[in-house]
């Protein structure tokens, strides 16, 4: 496949002027919207989707604002909903459609789905479906990379129905006595599943969390990409710095159910119709126009060239094939 | 002179350390205070605290956090305080750790120990011997070495391993046995059981301080010239079924023992493995000593009741010899 060319190098914008900021961080919001549009309302409704499917549809500019700010050597542990933190990491659309399809070039052979990709060559930890459970792990991660005297960060990603886990607060812990370089960052998308943020703390932020830790924290509007990835570099820099730990939550809110089965009834209608006003694409273009970032010529071209790189990805992963049922037992140990 | 099986342990946990930079120690109370058991005393001093790093009271970031590290190169070596508590970190062995290869070709070369069994009157949540809730759990492995050689083979054996491996270290035995080691650096290969004394009436196949009551009962049969072999399995996963089913091949009766409570015990596994691959060459039942279905009792005398022993094993030995 051909989307290496295609895609934005993975380089960090740590030093990049807000133009370029924009530019890059439209295309992998638009990139990220685009694959999964086309998984939960084109592949999944055509049967073509194996299992569930978890899509962040409304809170692109979490994953998009802060993972570009990652050095290759940083490594990412994305939650279920930052999609974009893979495709930033150079994981391909067409890797992912596969994944979805169980084929055998999806990221995990057809041996896992959905969005549980990770790749060590790309830095990319692998979630697994327990909610939080990479946060103690990310903290191992951190360790190792100060035991190696690396001056590498962990970007560790996860909602606000994660943090009722005692693997996050275990994690978020130890991770601020030990003064690891951690960022943490929460898209406070506001239900999880179908439990709203006031069911699930007491406390009116994720963010009022970080204090009981003594790791400095910031709210940060979700839906705005650039200022997220202001807040993003404010803490980069804090963890890289040798600081120790520091936690960023976004507010957000999941613009879809909790997965493709999942109508979301339970989410009244106006915050549907305040929260699409709000759209972190929408808003990204607006602010591209008026500061003469980009012309509407531009952007419909973007939104072409990111369509048909998308149509080049399914056909691929249409064509990837379903794994051999002799690979069963393969990988469990090393050598088995 | 002997060394204990705590110090082959730690005998084992330092040569490694030596060995390869990349293998550190975490866990509760660990660094200064050496460990609740004393295994990693004066490790800080030699190796510094980025090698053994005290953690807060949190099993579950002590287990996340060392396949963390595992993934980045490093060989964590974790301690549970005491086997019991290890359900607090389960999510992370059995969800994370066991499936990352399988699932994204990720290895984690991580060891947990764990101190387990009883008899040492430490009551419901000192005395436990989990090592069955991640024996079936594949991706795993699973050691439960008996004799102070095979602790330290062992242990160094699973930090060199590229795989998650649970150490399950009998704490009735750290400083109950002891034995002379080579001068020399060795290893203990993972996966191969042992034959701790060669008979030709019937096979016990047992592990951990589970072999020394087999060995004290086989002694005491011997007077009564029946002649019992002792299989050892060492590794409980992968299971050794080929030196199972040859003992029992050539002994025509097993007897099955473990300090583990019955239902869903090793013991089960292991006759059905018996019975799917030896069945004709046995000449009697495959036949259970095991501890009761009960949680691990506080009391002397009931724990002594609840704990197999040569007793037990030599009055279902005879009859099974008779059978």
């Amino acid at each position: 496949m051909s989307t290496a060319e295609l895609i934005v190098p993975p380089t960090r914008t740590q030093d990049a002027g807000p133009a370029e900021i924009a530019r890059k961080c439209l295309y992998y919001m638009c990139q990220m919207r685009e694959v999964e549009d086309r998984i939960e309302r084109k592949l999944y409704r055509q049967g073509k989707i194996v299992g569930g499917v978890y899509v962040g549809r409304g809170q692109e500019a979490v994953s998009v604002g802060t993972a570009v700010l990652a050095a290759p050597e940083d490594v990412l542990f994305p939650s279920h909903r930052d999609m974009a933190a893979l495709l930033i990491r150079g994981v391909t659309p067409g890797q992912v459609f596969a994944q979805y399809m169980g084929r055998v070039g999806g990221v995990t052979r057809g041996k896992d789905g959905n969005m549980h990709m990770g790749d060590l060559k790309l830095n990319i930890v692998s979630i697994i479906s327990a909610m939080a459970a990479s946060v103690p792990v990310a903290a191992g991660a951190a360790l190792a990379l100060r035991y190696q005297a690396k001056n590498h960060i962990v970007f560790c990603y996860f909602g606000d129905g994660a943090t009722s886990r005692g693997d996050w607060h275990e994690g978020l812990n130890f991770a601020a006595v030990q003064k690891l370089p951690v960022v943490y960052i929460c898209n406070n998308n506001q239900y999880a599943y179908s439990t709203p943020v006031a069911r699930q703390m007491s406390c009116a932020n994720v963010a009022d969390r970080g204090p009981a830790y003594g790791i400095p924290v910031e709210i940060v509007d979700g839906n705005d990409v650039l200022a997220v990835h202001e807040a993003g570099r404010r803490a980069v820099e804090h963890a890289r710095a040798g600081k120790g730990p520091y936690l960023l939550e976004c507010k957000t809110f999941r613009m879809t159910g909790h997965s493709a089965h999942d109508a979301a009834d339970y989410v009244p209608k106006h915050l549907w119709d305040e929260w699409a006003k709000l759209d972190p694409i929408t808003r990204l273009e607006a602010r591209m126009r008026d500061q003469g970032w980009a012309t509407e010529a531009e952007l419909d071209a973007l939104h072409a060239r990111i369509r048909g790189e998308v149509d080049e990805a399914v056909a691929w992963a249409e064509k990837s094939p379903y794994p051999d049922p002799a690979t069963l037992l393969e990988d469990v140990y090393e050598a088995w | 002179m002997p060394t204990t099986y705590l110090e082959a342990i730690r005998e084992g946990l330092w040569e490694e350390m030596e060995r390869d930079a990349n293998v550190f120690l975490i866990g509760e109370d660990i660094a200064t205070y050496g460990g609740a058991f004393k295994v990693t005393a004066g490790f800080v001093e030699k190796f510094g605290e980025m090698r053994v790093v005290d953690t807060p009271i949190s099993e579950s970031a002590i287990v996340g956090a060392s396949i963390g590290a595992s993934l980045m190169g490093l060989r964590a070596v974790a301690e549970m305080q005491f086997s019991d508590f290890i359900t607090c970190g389960f999510d992370q062995i059995v969800n994370f750790a066991a499936k990352c290869r399988y699932r994204w070709n990720a290895p984690v070369p991580m060891v947990v120990r764990a101190p387990s069994g009883g008899g040492i009157h430490g009551g419901p949540f000192h005395s436990q011997n989990p090592e069955m809730w991640f024996v079936r759990t594949p991706g795993l492995k699973v050691v439960t070495p008996a004799t102070a050689y095979d602790a330290k083979g062992l242990i160094k054996s699973a930090i060199r391993d590229n795989d998650p491996v649970l150490f399950f270290e009998h704490k009735g035995l750290y400083r109950r046995i002891k034995e002379d080691l080579p001068p020399e650096p060795y290893t203990v290969p993972i996966g191969k059981a042992r034959i701790a004394r060669e008979g030709r009436d019937l096979s016990i196949i047992t592990y951990g301080a589970m072999v020394w009551v087999a060995l004290e009962a086989a002694g005491k049969l011997a007077e009564e010239a029946i002649e019992v072999e002792v299989v050892d399995l060492r590794t409980l996963l992968p299971l050794d079924r080929k030196t199972v089913c040859e003992s029992a091949k050539k002994t025509s009766k097993v007897l099955l023992l473990h300090e583990d409570t019955r239902t869903g015990g090793m013991a089960g596994e292991l006759a059905a493995t018996l019975t799917e691959t030896v069945w004709d060459d046995l000449d009697g039942p495959i036949v259970r000593v095991t501890a009761p279905d009960t949680p691990v009792p506080f009391s002397p005398p009931l724990e002594e009741a609840f704990l197999p022993n040569a007793e037990k094993v030599i009055e279902k030995a005879r009859w099974l010899f008779r059978y």
